[in-house]
């Protein structure tokens, strides 16, 4: 029988818990609503995977600029104007005929935003973080990728300061491709290492 | 807030699964910088929220790590965000 209000659903412990602390933080004027606001639509909207695929496809079409980001991932990335949190000490791996790059962070989330956004949920998950150490080929193979036993499989945990960006292998006719064209092919799980264009 | 389905999805999925998730990756960054941290100080303290508590979902462990921060650089106190906590929940 309807009462005719609209009840909302109780929220849950964890988001009151978050509630509690935004009040408490923003009477101290160390948080302010609207910045807040602006860092969550950064991550939604502007800071993401998009990002990494155009320095993936810059490489692709300019042999100097992928030497460039091999050998200094930070400033390359810099060039095409991204960087900020959790990218200021990026490392470039390529991808070949008979190396396969993959990406990890064992003990957390570690990620690199500016190129490629926040992470999936399935990359902080605890079977991921221990799993693509210690079973690299299998759990690629459970995601869908199943790489041939000639191919090495190179992991590399992020725990640390470092953050990885996987280059995966240009496609055939690369070169006779706009880079818009090419962008739209290159995934975001590509770029992590779980899966190949 | 609109609804989760309004939210953009150029990454082809959501971000954060809740608003409130939002807003604590925003709080972290925030206090963070306000302090004049390097991203290492939040980090340790959601490493060793995971380790404590392998099972619990990943913002919760955020979240416990952000006020593990706050509480340890004294911006709040203990007291205070439990008192808060009771009048909000």
């Amino acid at each position: 029988m309807s009462d005719g209000h609209h009840h909302p659903a109780p929220i849950s412990p964890v988001e009151a818990r978050a509630r509690a602390l935004e009040e408490l933080l923003a009477e101290k004027g160390i948080v302010h609503p609207d910045a807040l606001d602006a860092v969550v639509t950064a991550y939604e909207r502007d800071i993401g995977p998009m990002n990494g695929a155009q320095v993936v496809v810059r490489a692709w079409v300019d042999p100097e600029y992928k030497r460039r980001l091999l050998a200094d991932g930070t400033a390359a990335i810099a060039e095409l104007g991204f960087g900020g949190p959790e990218g200021e000490h990026m490392v470039v791996v390529e991808n070949t005929a008979t190396v396969h790059n993959v990406v990890v962070c064992t003990l957390c989330s570690c990620y690199p935003w500016p190129v490629l956004g926040l992470p999936p949920t399935w990359y902080k998950s605890p079977a991921y973080r221990a799993r693509m150490v210690r079973e690299p080929r299998v759990l690629l193979r459970e995601m869908g990728l199943d790489l041939p036993e000639q191919v090495e499989i190179r992991v590399w945990d992020s725990s640390a300061e470092v953050r990885y960006l996987v280059l995966p292998e240009a496609p055939p006719g690369a070169e006779r491709l706009g880079e818009e064209e090419l962008a739209s092919r290159v995934s975001r799980d590509a770029m992590i290492g779980t899966a190949r264009l | 807030m609109t609804g989760a389905a309004a939210l953009p999805r150029r990454n082809g999925e959501l971000v954060f699964e809740a608003p409130w998730q939002g807003r604590a990756f925003g709080m972290a960054l925030t206090v963070v910088e306000r302090l004049g941290l390097p991203w290492a100080e939040f980090q340790r303290r959601l490493i060793d929220e995971i380790a404590a508590h392998p099972d619990a979902a990943y913002w919760d462990s955020w979240l416990a790590a952000l006020e593990r921060l706050v509480i340890d650089w004294r911006l709040l106190s203990g007291e205070e965000l439990e008192r808060a906590r009771r009048g909000s929940g």
